[in-house]
């Protein structure tokens, strides 16, 4: 199956946390991902590289990554994310795993 | 005053059914058996142009053999029948319509079927009567829609007719009581026909005819869920069940859908659940086929009563091994039986707690699609508040005492109310949003001309919804407009959380009508396939003592 790359970068105002080591969560399991989550100087932006192999939902999966980035007011990240159909639960369920893992928060 | 003296005759229906068994007769031998070869001619002796007839199928069982049979009857001579059944699961269940065999239809479930039954209402070749609730079809074979003749289905008879429905009895006593008490015809197919059956199901005087079909009936694992497909996702939307709403209300006497989420629930109890110190307290009586996934729970003895709509595949030792929470009958072996297991689901169930499609804004709910006639089988007897309910229990009384606008409608008398928990991720599979401006029903009863939109679930009946985001406490809003922002704040990224607004979506947290993962103390990193009881189906059969014999599709070791 034909793979999609979506790259964006998101920045918000008040980023308070970042990483000090990079995290690997999750598997390619179908219906679930995996997420790396490492720190990178961005000027306080994050930046995130999706791979999935579904066409059409770039907008869901911005809003998706948008709330959990304003949420856990992250920056200086880089996000890859290889997906194997996981629903936006599973991939926030992921993403604030991974939070977790690296704050210890 | 009339001198004719012709007396009214008051036995026509027994003198017909008399007059077409007198015609089928030199088929039927000793022990009222025929040969299959003979079905064919049978029927046709014994069915007339547009009969009410009953092909008896649910989840279970099918009197597959005799559908096939009825399916190559002489259509000069047999034609528009009303069919009344529970399910048209079967490709044959609408081949007689295609065939012009039967014309009507009034049933409770489509299954597989589904979107050929909206494509013939669309064609001119089905007419539908309607889409019941079981019970609700039930109630009609005991007032206007008695069946004529019934083609059912057993697994054993005897040399005198009677009748094993053992395990999956499901809907035959129903279905024959009807038939037969009001001078009807009864054909019945076994697996096989024996010397002494392990206990009389249906006693021989109330069928008419047995035949012992050249295969055994189909029959499909429907309720077996596979541990180790259950997500962490599912796990976190369990965990969120079992605090903000198990914990939260000490919901005793429960239903189960039959989807991944419940599946997570009955795997979480023995762990999860008794961190929350809830054995004994929720989970305690329920109606239920006997899910595989239950076994832990019932192991670590959560569980005092089980009754069950039907059996499944696998199950049988093991539910005859545990007789104190089945219903088992003398023989040993379980005694479901659908109209029974409805019932308790309607009028004595505390809690509802299942799946579905599609969420309304306003919280209808439905598992139709826009070309699909489905029907939703026994959901929505227990996915509403059964009116006639006059016991009460704390769980129920608790729902009650949280609206705030009962009095509107009853003053200052108490009432309770049961909980319908609908549990959903926000996107389903193929990322279709869950939560949408209007139910696909609503497209279906356009292209298959319904009256009403199916609607599984309606608003006003549903009190919890549970997501990814949290849990809405809908019987606690005042209002609709309440019940809608509810909604909305647990509706994650679909079009219809997207207008949830933050300043709303706090107050409703403050007031305790919304509560997120965090409000509730559940901590997401915990939602981990570690937490359920048993991983994978060798585990089932390790809880189970050996006595879970899962199909060869589940067996991958």
């Amino acid at each position: 199956m034909a793979l999609n790359t979506l790259e964006f970068h998101l920045k918000i105002d008040e980023v308070t946390h970042s990483i000090d080591t990079p995290i690997h969560l999750g598997v390619v399991g179908s219906g679930d991902m995996e997420v790396l989550m490492e720190p990178k100087e961005l000027e306080g932006a994050v930046s995130v590289r999706i791979v999935t192999p579904v066409a059409g939902f770039d907008e869901l999966w911005k809003r998706v990554v948008e709330k959990f980035v304003s949420e856990t007011l992250l920056g200086n990240v880089h996000l890859e994310i290889n997906d194997n159909n996981a629903t936006p639960a599973v991939v926030l369920l992921r993403l604030r795993q991974g939070f977790a893992e690296a704050t210890g928060k | 005053m009339s001198t004719n003296t012709t007396e009214k005759k008051w036995d026509r229906r027994s003198a017909d059914t008399a007059e077409r068994l007198a015609a089928a007769s030199r088929y039927i031998g000793p022990g009222k058996q025929f040969k299959p070869e003979d079905t064919v001619a049978l029927l046709e002796a014994v069915i007339h142009a547009g009969d009410r007839v009953n092909i008896e199928g649910n989840n279970q069982k099918q009197a597959d053999f005799l559908a096939e049979c009825l399916n190559k009857v002489d259509r000069s001579k047999i034609h528009d029948l009303h069919m009344v059944q529970s399910a048209v699961p079967l490709p044959v269940h609408l081949d007689l319509f295609e065939n012009g065999i039967a014309k009507k239809l009034d049933f409770a479930f489509g299954g597989p079927q589904a979107a050929r039954v909206a494509t013939f209402i669309r064609e001119g070749k089905l007419e539908l009567g309607a889409i019941h609730t079981y019970l609700e079809l039930f109630g009609r074979y005991f007032l206007d829609l008695t069946p004529k003749v019934s083609l059912i289905c057993a697994y054993k008879a005897d040399r005198q007719g009677n009748l094993y429905t053992g395990f999956n009895t499901e809907d035959t006593p129903t279905i024959v009581e009807a038939t037969k008490f009001r001078q009807g015809i009864v054909i019945a197919q076994v697996n096989e026909i024996v010397d002494k059956l392990p206990r009389v199901d249906i006693p021989a005087d109330w069928i008419d005819a047995v035949v012992q079909s050249p295969q055994p009936f189909f029959i499909e694992p429907l309720f077996t869920r596979d541990p180790a497909l259950v997500t962490e996702s599912q796990i976190l939307l369990a965990m969120l069940c079992l605090k903000g709403i198990y914990a939260e209300y000490e919901v005793k006497r429960i239903n189960h859908g039959i989807g991944f989420l419940t599946s997570a629930i009955e795997l979480l109890l023995p762990t999860y659940g008794e961190e929350l110190g809830l054995k004994g307290k929720a989970c305690t009586h329920m109606i239920l086929n006997p899910h595989p996934t239950m076994i832990p729970a019932i192991e670590s003895g959560w569980v005092d009563t089980i009754h069950c709509f039907g059996g499944e595949l696998g199950m049988e030792k093991y539910v005859a091994a545990r007789p104190d929470v089945f219903f088992t009958g003398p023989d040993g072996t379980l005694r479901s039986n659908r109209a029974y297991a409805q019932t308790a689901g309607h009028y004595a169930l505390d809690m509802f707690i299942g799946g579905t499609l599609q969420i309304d804004k306003y919280g209808n709910s439905s598992t139709a699609t826009g070309t699909r006639v489905a029907g939703f089988g026994g959901a929505p007897n227990m996915g509403c508040d059964a009116k006639g309910r006059r016991h009460s229990t704390d769980a129920w009384l608790k729902v009650g005492k949280e609206m705030p606008s009962l009095d509107r409608q009853i003053g200052n008398m108490p009432r309770g109310k049961r909980l319908v928990v609908q549990g959903v991720e926000t996107f389903g599979e193929g990322r279709a949003p869950v939560f949408v401006e209007e139910l696909d029903a609503w497209k279906l009863a356009e292209n298959a001309n319904l009256d009403l939109p199916p609607v599984m679930i309606y608003g006003d009946d549903l009190t919890h919804v549970v997501t990814e985001e949290g849990i809405a406490y809908l019987n606690r809003c005042a209002d609709i407009d309440a019940r809608m922002a509810a909604i909305r704040a647990v509706a994650g990224y679909t079009d219809i959380g997207l207008q949830a607004k933050p300043d709303e979506t706090r107050q409703l947290r403050e007031a305790g009508i919304v509560k997120t993962p965090e409000d509730l103390g559940v901590d997401r990193s915990r939602a981990d396939r570690s937490l359920l009881a048993a991983r994978n189906i060798r585990d089932l059969v390790t809880w189970s003592g050996g006595l879970y014999n899962p199909p060869a599709r589940f067996r991958n070791w």
